[in-house]
């Protein structure tokens, strides 16, 4: 077959240098474009890029082929330098049938490159598409450049005498497409040829197949004349040190793992699955040898239910789920506000309300988060700003919920759990030290004795002698912790378990302003827009904008200098993906008027969404003066 | 860890509070309370590895009585407490004090599954059939057309028989007392505490505010004999005041025969708790009033390994084959690159 090509045979194109690409390979949920996307990714990582991805995927497992509604999609950013999204829109769009085509297409840059598969380019699918005539020779695409590849043919006759059935031969045709993104970005194919070796190691008959068909779609680039031009992103400058590409939900385990061997703290996780947490649970359950339990619970209330009860044992306590299973959690979550007792509940957020939309990314629980439980109901939060931020985040929390005794939200959210970016691996003893000692004397024990600094109680753990005592959900008498009714004592506990939280804030970095520290506009954000106000940011700085950026991990309490950096600026803008939430904490909390830029479209902010919002109110301010 | 302390004789007086009983006068609670308090100190384990954990409800109160760890949780939630604190502290002796509103209402999704897992917890459910704390309303096992608060013209829906959920949730360990029995309940305390697994005991319990006399009908004196069926493992099915009375076999139902006349306890049912197939224990719990005696000791004891030691075992079999997890290695595991600072 024609990996035999001679080399004389070969064309010798020499690659264009870009500094950065976006990719976005696009096809039917059963097309293995998530695979192809992040073995695209993980080639370009150990290359040496810096990257940032996007996965894109129906809600249904598996939607009708063929149609709008079952197109999968996963995008890649690739740059020569650090980058912070996954890049607006894509340069390159690979469509595996008519119906990516016609969704993808969209997004597409002009004079961007088109790669069809034409084997699926037919009647019947441009009538499942919603195409009225073949969109290849109607002239609807000709502000860009197609290419069109027989991928399903090729592949067909790559495997011809493989001995596997056809259905096996098929589900092949994503390598082909990999195998001619690789050529045309100049990509090494071990790394894929290796990861498929290790993947197919049961099953040799599969690996070899799809090795093939990748250098297939490789070859067939190198001998026809489709492309006539080739392209090279060289690696990025990043800071030395050992790196891995990591998903957030993949870095949150790894976080949660880290927290559970720097504090000596056997992690516990109880979990029910939902969309986008769940592999939070997965990833977690491969590694008993490092003391980690897995308790894949009834539902959602078992699942925080039980981790409460591990807390109450001595463990570290874990939940984690998406804002439907946070909404069914919020009484047990009041149960740790009243019994003090550390908890780490995670919320991957998804569109909403209700079930919403479960595989498309938003930020709108904060609220829920923050006032979601009954009466007042203190409880710290962070948020991730990034998948790799995610191990960060993790550890932080941790630190929180064991120093003050308190239930922790932490906040991720479907577009930074499924998108990836290459991560600088830390050393593990530069990790912080969360160490910590359980209640063992009896002289003198209080269960609600508090720490004079951080009011924390004691964590008094059954099975230790003299320390026998009850916590529950009833209203606490303040020192003892035995039942109490007091209208008096009810007061003072609700104050003090405020200020427990309040005083957290003297106990975390204070916000940094990046760019100017005071003036005419700065952009707030929170959680997963950190990449995309960077980069707007950054773009604005350079059109010599007068604008500054800061980013808030803490969302409860809020950095001790926010308000004083609040009034250094003149207008604060918030993009958020929810119609205003940090917007409404920041208002209340520092009477500052606040610019909210808002979109709720299960799709991340673009970068030039967010700078087009920053010189509409720049330019405004112009005229205002 | 803490470590233990040499174990002291313990009394029934080591596990009271100083917590005033805040029970109605006259609640059935205080003898389940009495009771449990003369168990505990017998069963040779030390005070500070007793946990008791209630959800909300009359009964939950219990927790706040007992002078050793307690957790007085959130309505219906104490068997998912109890699964994640026996998961994380196999060692400890969790007791969970539950009624049922609480049990079988509100929180029957985790009794099922925490039955179905085999966790090892000891589950007493008060069943005074009523909710008490809420001033009475019909609760999951109120007989049909019972009047109350919530349902003045009677209630409509049929209840709930305990122990047949239990049985059908694959519980390996089922049994029912009543309060005032005070031998009985504690003997059936006793068992509970030897099994390995998830216990269930139904306490029939008077709420003599809501819901007095719901089981005077086999409490009182005269009644008792006629209506009351001890199972006792080996032994045939005969009760009544001259043990007249028995439980045979006719078909796959349970019948009551008088015995003499050619009809002795050879012919009845000679009680196995120790069967697999819980059919048995299952007709049993069906017997009901006013045409059967209510069936009062272990309906099922059956042995199979606890959720807990099957999650012990497999950390540990994963923990020979792959090691003792090194963080480091972990988190340098998979596709890694190193990147020199200068451009490739
Ligand atoms: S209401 Fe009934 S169950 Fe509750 S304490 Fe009073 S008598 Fe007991």
């Amino acid at each position: 077959m024609s990996t035999t090509v001679a080399e004389k045979e070969r064309r010798e194109i020499s690659p264009e240098k870009l500094d950065e690409v976006v990719i976005r390979f696009a096809g039917d949920s059963g097309d293995g474009m998530q695979l192809t996307g992040s073995q695209f990714t993980n080639t370009s990582a150990m290359f040496g890029n810096d990257l940032s991805t996007l996965p894109d995927f129906p809600a249904e497992i598996r939607a009708p082929a063929g149609t709008l509604p079952g197109v999968s999609a996963f995008q890649v950013r690739i740059a020569d330098y650090d980058i912070h999204t996954q890049g607006d829109a894509p340069d390159v769009l690979v469509a595996m049938n008519p119906a990516a085509l016609k969704k993808e297409l969209k997004d597409l840059k002009t004079n961007g490159i088109i790669i069809v598969n034409t084997d699926e380019f037919n009647a019947r699918n441009f009538a499942k598409a919603g195409y009225a005539s073949n969109p290849l020779e109607d002239h609807s695409l000709d502000k860009y450049r197609v290419f069109q590849a027989a991928v399903t043919t090729m592949t067909r006759r790559t495997l011809e005498g493989s001995g596997l059935e056809s259905k096996s031969v098929e589900r092949c045709k994503n390598m082909f497409a990999l195998g001619m993104c690789y050529w045309l970005f100049s990509r090494p194919m071990e790394n894929t040829i290796t990861f498929l070796q290790r993947q197919f190691a049961k099953k040799p008959l599969l690996a070899e197949a799809n090795i093939k068909v990748l250098k297939a779609g490789w070859n067939f680039c190198d001998i026809t004349e489709l492309f006539h031009d080739r392209y090279e992103i060289p690696a990025a400058t990043l800071e030395p040190g050992l790196y891995r590409n990591i998903t957030g939900n993949t870095a949150l385990a790894l976080g949660l793992i880290a927290a559970s061997r720097r504090s000596g703290l056997p992690l516990f996780l109880g979990a029910y699955p939902i969309t986008p947490a769940s592999e939070v649970l997965h990833e977690l359950s491969h590694f008993k040898n490092f003391g980690v339990t897995t308790f894949q619970a009834e539902d959602e209330i078992a699942a925080v239910c039980a981790a409460i009860g591990a807390s109450f044992g001595g463990a570290l306590g874990i939940t984690a789920s998406s804002g439907p299973g946070i909404a069914l959690k919020s009484e047990a979550m009041n149960l740790a506000v009243m019994t003090e007792l550390p908890l780490i509940v995670c919320d991957i957020q998804r569109g909403g309300p209700s079930t919403g939309l479960p595989t498309k990314t938003e930020q709108a629980d904060l609220l829920q988060v923050m006032f979601g439980r009954n009466s007042d109901s203190p409880m710290p939060i962070v948020a991730a700003a990034s998948p790799k931020d995610c191990f960060d985040i993790a550890l932080e929390a941790v630190r929180i919920a064991t120093k003050y005794m308190t239930p922790v939200t932490l906040l991720s959210d479907g577009y930074i759990a499924n998108g990836s970016e290459p991560w600088k691996l830390p050393e593990v003893e530069n990790l912080p030290d969360l160490r910590f000692e359980f209640r063992t004397d009896p002289v003198g024990f209080e269960a609600y004795a508090r720490d004079p600094e951080t009011l924390a109680r004691p964590w008094a753990i059954p099975g230790t002698p003299g320390l026998e005592h009850r916590i529950g959900g009833l209203e606490k008498e303040d020192v003892t912790g035995n039942v109490s009714y007091d209208p008096a004592n009810h007061e003072k506990m609700v104050h003090l378990r405020a200020e427990k939280v309040a005083r957290i804030a003297n106990d975390i970095p204070e916000l940094e302003v990046h760019g100017d520290a005071e003036g005419e506009l700065l952009v707030l954000g929170w959680g997963s827009t950190s990449g995309a106000i960077n980069g707007a940011v950054t773009d604005a700085r350079k059109q010599g904008l007068p604008v500054s950026r800061a980013h808030l991990r803490h969302l409860n309490p809020f950095p001790k200098n926010l308000g004083d950096v609040l009034a250094r600026f003149r207008h604060v803008l918030i993009p958020e993906m929810n119609l205003g939430q940090l917007a409404m904490l920041v208002r209340a909390r520092y009477l500052k008027d606040i610019i909210t830029l808002s979109k709720v479209q299960g799709q991340p902010f673009a970068r030039h969404e967010i700078l087009n919002k920053i010189q509409q109110i720049l330019e405004s301010n112009a005229h205002a003066n | 860890m803490p470590t233990e302390t040499t174990l002291p004789t313990l009394t029934k007086k080591d596990f009271q509070t100083d917590q005033e009983v805040r029970w109605c006068p006259g609640c059935g609670d205080y003898a389940i309370l009495s009771a449990v308090q003369q168990v505990f100190p017998e069963l040779g384990i030390p005070r500070e590895k007793f946990v008791v954990v209630s959800g909300i409800g009359c009964s939950s109160r219990f927790p706040y009585y007992m002078n050793t760890f307690g957790f007085h949780s959130i309505h219906g939630r104490a068997p998912a407490v109890a699964t994640g604190l026996k998961l994380s502290r196999p060692e400890l002796e969790v007791w969970i004090a539950t009624g049922d509103g609480d049990a079988m209402s509100i929180g029957g999704n985790h009794l099922i599954h925490t039955l179905r897992r085999n966790v090892g917890v000891k589950i007493l459910m008060f069943n005074n059939r009523i909710y008490g704390l809420t001033k009475g309303q019909y609760s999951p096992t109120s007989e049909l057309g019972k009047k109350t608060k919530s349902t003045p013209a009677g209630s409509v829906d049929y209840p709930f028989n305990p122990l047949s959920l239990a049985l059908g949730a694959g519980a390996t360990f089922v049994a029912r007392s009543v309060d005032i029995f005070q031998a009985h309940l504690r003997d059936t305390l006793r068992r509970a505490a030897a099994h390995k697994g998830t216990a269930f005991v139904e306490i029939y319990q008077n709420c003599n505010i809501f819901n007095d006399k719901a089981f005077t009908y086999m409490t009182d004196k005269e009644a008792k004999d006629d209506n009351v069926l001890y199972l006792e493992h080996g032994k045939p099915l005969v009760y009544g005041k001259n043990k007249d009375k028995g439980i045979r076999m006719r078909g796959t139902e349970m019948e009551v025969v008088q015995l003499g006349d050619g009809v002795g306890p050879d012919d009845c049912v000679v009680w196995d708790e120790s069967l697999d197939n819980p059919a048995t224990a299952f007709l049993a719990a069906q017997l009901l009033p006013p045409h059967f005696p209510t069936a009062l000791g272990v309906f099922r004891q059956v042995t199979q390994p606890a959720y807990e030691e099957r999650v012990v075992e497999q950390m540990q079999q994963e923990t020979g084959r792959l090691g003792l997890g090194k963080l480091d290695a972990l988190l340098k595991a998979g596709d890694t690159w190193t990147v020199g600072g200068t451009r490739h």
